[in-house]
């Protein structure tokens, strides 16, 4: 299967709200060849962008094209396009091979038959095919959605939260297929909460928080910045007081606080922070309990690249 | 019209628990067409009586409520019509291959059951059986398509619908003449009134809305609702979990 050659997406100053609520707030971006990751906590705006991308939504300001012409009422962009919605809901009593089959026939293609067997063939759902589609697990059912978006072979391929619901094997077989699809040349944007999920499959990463584009560029860059960051800790030791007077002392933290069991450690420098501190434990005979990070939640880390 | 979306819709239509529910009305006229035949032999009188009351004021617009919604409206409401409004198909076409078929399950589901228990109780006489089919016929195909418009506009298609067929055709058009104008029921009862001609005064099988103003208005609510629901689904939001 090789795509058909992709047009890139373009959003131009894209805001959309709902009355008084912006749920995307003055996004430019460019989604281009490859695997790209739409990055953001829940809420942050990333179904509302696949939406004004995929056409089913209107900017409220601000433009979104694919290959230079408007998504929104046009509804010849769907020979292009893949998509992979985030609801569930399919078709009751419809058998997965039936599904893929009828999307293959509203596209209009030449051998419905033969597209539909290659899409189920490609997500590996050949052998559940026969079944109707209630019965499927989640995991499942996300691969016959996979399926449906792959059927009239696009050049560019939206999904939301595709991984949503899916176990390891399940997981590492769609990240080898949407590798393979990037590498093919097809536009594959996908949207996702989970850091690592990107991580380990998208060449580029779009970062969206609170409604606005936070980040946007090479994995590498974006994890350096993340990295970077100030990062605070929480320790419980054997001698808390020995341990603060040693990590003040260098200058790989701008403050420690002496609560009545822990510290607080701000560090400013991550790497040689977590470098040193076993080592001025070992120096002062300072057992370490537990060291946790206190700020590792998403939102924050992703509030720090905002504040960039 | 596009075959694929005409199977899913009729799939969607005749599923389990709807298709039950379609067959219960039309049951229960043919239940008591025959008890009435029973009871009274063969007599048009009581047949326009049945078929006016319970067919055209009741199981009519309630199975046009349930087939016009019923053709779009779960699909919106649970998401999945993202499948057919992702295709490069035009919405229009989507919107008339779904009022087909809501109309030919409306025909099979009322007109018919209509003509049958007719026949039943009145034979060929005065031509009350092929009357007030044809009058539900054809306002059969206007409810499917107000209704479909209802299913694409609001989230409450169901109760607006009833709020319609229910409160304003048969309760407020029962008192106030204005309103009897605007009823797709008295257009139908029009048709019907016409078919089965000298005889319709007896048998209070009339329409206060004459023949050819209760066709232009059938057709205008039948085109102008469809091709309005094509318009707003081409603009439809799809809801997300986010």
């Amino acid at each position: 299967m090789t795509a058909d050659s992709p047009a890139t997406i373009r959003l131009d100053g894209v805001s959309r709200w709902y009355g008084n609520v912006v749920a995307v707030n003055d996004v430019t971006m460019e989604i281009k060849a490859g695997v790209t990751g739409l990055l953001g906590p829940n809420g942050a705006g990333k179904s509302t962008l696949i939406h004004l991308m995929s056409g089913f939504l209107s900017p409220s300001s601000g433009t979104v094209t694919l290959g230079g012409e408007p998504t929104w009422h046009n509804e010849q962009i769907y020979r292009q396009i893949g998509l992979v919605p985030e609801r569930e809901a399919m078709y009751d009593g419809v058998t997965g091979w039936d599904f893929v089959l009828y999307n293959a026939q509203l596209q209009r293609l030449k051998d419905p038959k033969e597209a539909a067997k290659t899409a189920i063939a490609t997500v590996e759902m050949g052998d559940a095919a026969g079944r109707e589609i209630s019965t499927y697990s989640k995991g499942m059912k996300q691969r016959i959605k996979m399926a449906t978006a792959l059927v009239h072979n696009p050049g560019v391929l939206l999904l939301d939260e595709p991984f949503n619901g899916m176990d390891p094997r399940q997981r590492m077989q769609l990240m080898d297929l949407l590798h393979e699809l990037g590498r093919q040349g097809r536009v594959v944007l996908f949207s996702s909460h989970i850091l690592e999920e990107v991580e380990q499959i998208a060449g580029s990463i779009e970062v969206m928080v609170a409604g606005r584009h936070a980040a946007s560029g090479d994995f590498r860059e974006i994890r350096r910045l993340m990295t970077e960051r100030p990062h605070q800790y929480t320790i419980r030791s054997s001698d808390d007081r020995a341990l603060a007077a040693a990590l003040i002392a260098d200058g790989s933290t701008s403050g420690v606080e002496l609560l009545s069991d822990m510290l607080n450690v701000q560090a400013t420098d991550y790497a040689r922070f977590a470098h040193q501190l076993p080592a001025f434990a070992k120096a002062h005979g300072v057992r370490l309990f537990e060291v946790a990070p206190a700020d590792e939640s998403l939102e924050k880390v992703f509030s720090y690249l905002v504040a960039r | 019209m596009n075959a694929t979306i005409a199977r899913l819709t009729w799939r969607s239509l005749l599923g389990r628990r709807r298709a039950i529910l379609l067959m219960v009305l039309p049951a229960i006229l043919l239940v008591l067409a025959v008890v009435f035949r029973l009871a009274q032999g063969s007599d048009a009188e009581p047949a326009a009586f049945l078929l006016s009351s319970f067919g055209v004021a009741f199981l009519v617009p309630l199975l046009g409520l349930i087939a016009g919604t019923g053709s779009i409206g779960p699909e919106i409401d649970d998401g999945s019509i993202v499948y057919v409004l992702a295709k490069p198909l035009s919405r229009y076409s989507i919107v008339l291959t779904k009022l087909v078929v809501a109309a030919i399950v409306l025909a099979g589901f009322s007109a018919l059951p209509i003509l049958i228990a007719g026949f039943i109780m009145a034979g060929g006489d005065s031509n009350v059986a092929v009357g007030f089919a044809a009058g539900s016929l054809v306002a059969g195909f206007a409810y499917s398509a107000l209704f479909l418009l209802l299913a694409v506009i609001t989230r409450n298609a169901v109760v607006v619908g009833l709020l319609y067929a229910l409160v304003w055709e048969s309760a407020v058009g029962s008192f106030v003449p204005g309103a009897q104008s605007l009823s797709i029921q008295k257009w139908g009862m029009a048709i019907t009134e016409k078919i089965i001609g000298t005889r319709a005064e007896d048998l209070q099988a009339t329409s206060p809305v004459a023949l050819t103003t209760a066709v232009i208005l059938l057709v205008v609510v039948t085109v102008g609702a469809t091709a309005y629901a094509g318009y707003r689904l081409r603009s439809i939001r799809l809801t997300s979990d986010e």
